[in-house]
């Protein structure tokens, strides 16, 4: 019965942004497949236990799952203490983010029980990662941008790690996009939230945003005082259904 | 980063982590959500050393108000030690310090 699949879990080493070994967490589900593929982008906390938990919740559901080390280069450590040197670092570049989730989407098409189909998933700095990646390749065939903050961007944020806002990038949006966002949130705020869906209705883009009231930032982060159990669970469906969607084949 | 409110200043010292001491070289000021504290947004303050591993972090989490209480304590012994500075050395201080402490 697919609801008690077993999976196996381990860490594999991928060829990062400009060919850098970085370390990937990966989840498969048992079975001949098969199986499409999610590939998780950890938010700004970090390669955490968040992730690398719900890397193994994809598995679960029946995706191969891979979640890379964004952080890799910052050295080993508790994953906040890691977090916070990128941090003082000022965050990693967008265009090595996109390098070392190219190589997580290789890894994932590699696999010989892989159905073809890559789904991107990232929350909170991942969301906005995740959205880049989506329209800055055209290898992914959905993806999942939970509070995805500072995809709306002044000028004055730009800088040379972050040199392009990411709503600018909308029109080359290469996939279905689901949204969920919490309406108490600030970073990003509902009116940011509401640009970032303007400019995807006036560029034609496939898509479908969920705002959750009385939820904030991290609705699904079960070990936060942020958490919201009723919109995380909702989410999660609408999340799972997209997915389901989009790259079964 | 979800929020932008970042700050970064150069930092002269030790922190503490368990038995050790490690020298400083930045302190970062952010606003963010919490990932400890159980609180939602957070004043973040990280005194580090980027040339030593991760762990070599001092880090804490405190609400707004309490930050302000902490900033305000900080302008007050920054003020006292200031004048202490102009009494002992007789320069450096700011100008109006070392009238006072005349």
């Amino acid at each position: 019965m697919s609801f008690y699949r077993g999976m196996t879990c381990e860490n594999v080493t991928i060829k990062g942004d400009q060919g850098t070994p970085i370390t990937a967490y990966v989840a498969k589900p048992s079975g001949p497949g098969p199986f499409p593929g999610v590939v998780l982008i950890h938010h700004l906390p970090g390669w955490s236990e968040f992730y690398i938990e719900t890397t193994r919740r994809f598995a679960h559901h029946g995706y191969l799952a891979i979640c890379a080390n964004l952080y890799e280069r910052a050295g080993e450590g508790n994953p906040d203490d890691v977090a916070a040197k990128v941090r003082a670092d000022g965050g990693i570049p967008d265009a090595q983010m996109v390098g070392d989730t190219e190589a997580a989407v290789k890894w994932m098409r590699a696999q010989p029980n892989h159905n073809g189909k890559v789904g991107l998933f990232g929350s909170c700095s991942g969301g906005r990662h995740a959205f880049i990646y989506a329209c800055q390749k055209r290898e992914v065939d959905a993806c999942a941008e939970l509070w995805g903050g500072r995809v709306v961007m002044g000028k004055e944020e730009l800088n040379a790690k972050t040199p392009v806002a990411p709503i600018d990038m909308t029109k080359d949006l290469s996939c279905p996009l689901i949204g969920i966002f919490g309406n108490d949130d600030r970073a990003p705020s509902p009116e940011q939230v509401n640009q970032h869906e303007a400019e995807l209705k006036k560029c034609g883009k496939t898509h479908e945003f969920h705002r959750y009231d009385g939820a904030g930032h991290g609705i699904w982060y079960w070990h936060r005082p942020l958490y919201r159990p009723e919109a995380a669970m909702d989410g999660w469906s609408k999340v799972l259904a997209f997915f389901g969607k989009h790259l079964a084949k | 980063m979800c929020t932008s409110i970042i700050e970064i200043a150069r930092a002269e010292g030790m922190a503490k982590r368990g038995d050790e001491w490690f020298p400083l070289s930045l302190a970062v000021v952010a606003y963010d959500h919490a990932r400890h504290a159980p609180l939602g947004d957070v004043i973040t303050l990280d005194f580090i050393n980027i040339t030593l591993d991760p762990g070599a972090r001092a880090g804490i989490e405190l609400t707004l108000e309490t930050a302000k209480e902490l900033r305000a304590a900080l302008d007050r012994a920054i003020a006292a030690a200031d004048f202490e500075e102009a009494e002992v050395r007789g320069k450096g201080a700011v100008l109006s310090l070392v009238r006072a402490a005349s």
